[in-house]
């Protein structure tokens, strides 16, 4: 998102300023840290049993020494399953949404600056997309980008020498990242477009075109430090329903297939599974919301810390 | 603003065109044909199968047959598979379903989630921000596959008079719309909030403030105006969405809407079910998000000159 703005504005030293000020956003920003570590190191520095390993003779057993977490109703390690589903859960928000952010906030600003007919056809095209069968398209999408990812899967393993059992669950899935993505710009366009049509009209744009100023600089360097807020606080928003959707398409065969998992998919194998052992929803959906929790506090504080009027205060 | 609308409505009609045909080529590029099995179907009698349902032609004589049947005749078609059920009467079925249970949730929505951010945004860092902000966060971060079990556990066996499946009397509609409507409140609760802090910090409230006029009022006059756009820029689309059906909720309360046929005409390659859905679907898209975008004129007074 930063490669919008250009650097060296002081905006995001003031804005890093605010931030490091606001407890709330900082002990949100130090527990993600915390789970991203967790989940991509994790694993191998905890020693953790294999997430996949069946084990029939302890099936939903409860939270031991060697089972952290207890084990599911195949008698896998649940602790496992969890950071190793992270890694697909995590991933599917940041990449997706980055994706989304990106083409949303640069499709939304051109069509809400430059006006007239290009906006029109340009938010014509965004009712189509947004009309579109999402299912046909992520079909489709797959069938598409299906063989680059796997000679990407290669081409990962043979240049940093990762195990495939680790590479291959989270490369397989960028046709499902990028699909997702391409989908959840549409609204964050709209909402930029709505904010960049407010802004343009307002005195300082007027002040900075009557200085000579350049249309695109005055888009990028003026009116959009004045929208990021909405479009931070709707892509933290985001996250959570991008996550979920991988689970949604996971469960109709689309996205991660069994034995792997994500959040999501343990959170529904929880779920179907309630009232026999509550800890197999418990456990995911405590990773899966406090995540979303401080991902959104830090959304707020950072919304608040990169509003260019609050400097003022 | 009449011109406005009667041109928005000229391009909704050519979107609606450029959709259907978009859709028309791209379910039949998907893998498998309406008649694949999961038995092996002999190859003869897939062949007479295709010349039956029509599958045989080049699709380019396909799409002007469908073309000609949709603006002329007002016909959708029919199943491939079930030749005698009609995809206007699948819809007819399903749409009013999925509109109560839409309107119920988006009225739940806005009722708890504009005050709340409005609320939260008044008093920015205070406790009440603070528990508006935990509450809408409580909404969008548990999955509405854990809400909907969770609530039908123990809201439904303790007041055995809300029922949690079926769709058959007011009392089935309760659960399914919480659920949907949480999920959209919290979502308008955090952009109200966000919308609304950037217009309270706007020098015309500051001169509003200077000239006395009451803390309501200026609030309810002055700032909503502003502060509400941004998440009227998401109810638009957000409502169509709604009104044509979910499909996790739909699963979980047993709800006989449209967001299952979405999914299963998708896996089932139903063509004329999809075109049919996608079309209707894109209409409620169209009218959703020029109401979106009239409201978005009518709220801000500098967007009319444009």
């Amino acid at each position: 998102m930063s490669e919008t703005i250009e650097k060296g504005s002081s905006l995001w030293k003031d804005a890093w300023h605010r931030l490091s000020r606001n407890k709330a956003s900082m002990a949100s920003l130090a527990f993600l840290v915390l789970i991203v570590l967790l989940c991509f190191p994790g694993p191998a520095v905890l020693s953790v049993p294999s997430p996949t390993e069946i084990d029939l003779d302890h099936p939903a057993s409860g939270p031991s020494g060697e089972h952290w977490f207890g084990t599911d109703y195949l008698g896998r390690d649940l602790f496992a399953r969890v950071l190793y589903g992270g890694r697909v859960s995590l991933l599917v928000g940041i990449v997706a949404t980055g994706v989304a952010v990106v083409i949303g906030l640069i499709y939304g600003a051109v069509a809400g600056y430059a006006g007239g007919r290009l906006d029109d056809l340009m938010m014509r095209g965004v009712d189509i997309l947004f009309a579109l069968p999402f299912l046909v398209l992520v079909i489709l999408f797959s069938l598409v980008v299906d063989e680059p990812a796997a000679e990407f899967t290669e081409w990962v393993i043979g240049a940093t020498g990762w195990p495939r059992d680790d590479v291959a669950p989270i490369t397989t899935l960028i046709p499902l990242f990028i699909a997702i993505g391409a989908i959840g710009w549409l609204t964050i366009a709209r909402i930029v477009r709505a904010q960049v049509m407010t802004s343009k009209k307002q005195e300082f744009v007027e002040a900075a075109r009557s200085l000579g100023i350049g249309n695109l600089r005055i888009l990028f360097r003026h009116i959009l430090p004045n929208v990021i807020g909405p479009v931070i606080v709707y892509t933290t928003l985001a996250v959570p329903g991008i996550m979920l959707l991988e689970s949604v398409l996971s469960f109709l065969g689309l996205g991660v297939k069994p034995p792997n998992s994500s959040w999501g998919i343990l959170i529904k194998e929880g779920a179907d599974r309630m009232e026999t052992n509550a800890l197999l929803l418990f456990f995911p959906s405590l990773f899966f919301s406090t995540t979303l929790f401080a991902l959104n506090f830090l959304g707020d504080g950072l919304r608040d810390a990169l509003d260019p009027k609050s400097s003022k205060d | 603003m009449l011109r406005l609308v009667l041109g928005r409505l000229g391009q909704g009609l050519i979107t609606l065109l450029v959709l259907v045909t978009i859709t028309f080529f791209l379910v039949r590029l998907m893998p498998g044909n309406p008649y694949t099995d999961e038995k092996a179907v002999p190859e003869h009698i897939l062949e007479k199968q295709k010349e039956q349902g029509g599958l045989d032609k080049p699709a380019i004589v396909q799409f002007a047959i469908y073309l000609k049947s949709v603006v002329v005749d007002r016909d959708l078609g029919t199943l491939f598979r079930k030749p005698t059920v009609q995809v206007s009467e699948i819809i007819r079925q399903a749409f009013p379903v999925s509109a109560l249970l839409g309107i119920l949730s988006i009225g739940i929505a806005l009722i708890v989630g504009l005050p709340a951010g409005v609320i939260a945004a008044v008093k920015k860092n205070g406790p009440l921000d603070y528990a508006c902000l935990a509450a809408a966060m409580v909404g969008i971060c548990l999955p509405s596959f854990v809400i909907g079990p969770l609530l039908a556990v123990s809201a439904g066996l303790g007041l055995k008079s809300l029922h949690v499946a079926g769709w058959n009397s007011p009392a089935d509609w309760i659960m399914p719309a919480i659920t949907l409507g949480m999920i959209n409140a919290a979502y308008i609760a955090r952009l109200t909030r966000g919308g609304m802090l950037d217009v309270l910090n706007q020098d015309y409230i500051r001169t509003a403030m200077a000239k006395g006029v009451p803390g309501p009022r200026i609030i309810v006059r002055h700032a909503l105006r502003g502060g509400l756009i941004p998440a009227v820029a998401f109810v638009g689309p957000a409502f169509a969405a709604m009104i044509s059906g979910s499909f996790v909720i739909e699963t979980i309360f047993q709800v006989p809407g449209m967001g299952q046929h979405f999914i299963n005409a998708t896996t089932d390659r139903e063509y004329s079910l999809i075109q049919g859905l996608v079309l209707f679907y894109g209409f409620l898209i169209i009218a959703a998000n020029l109401l979106s975008d009239l409201a978005q004129i009518a709220l801000n007074p500098r967007l009319r000159t444009a």
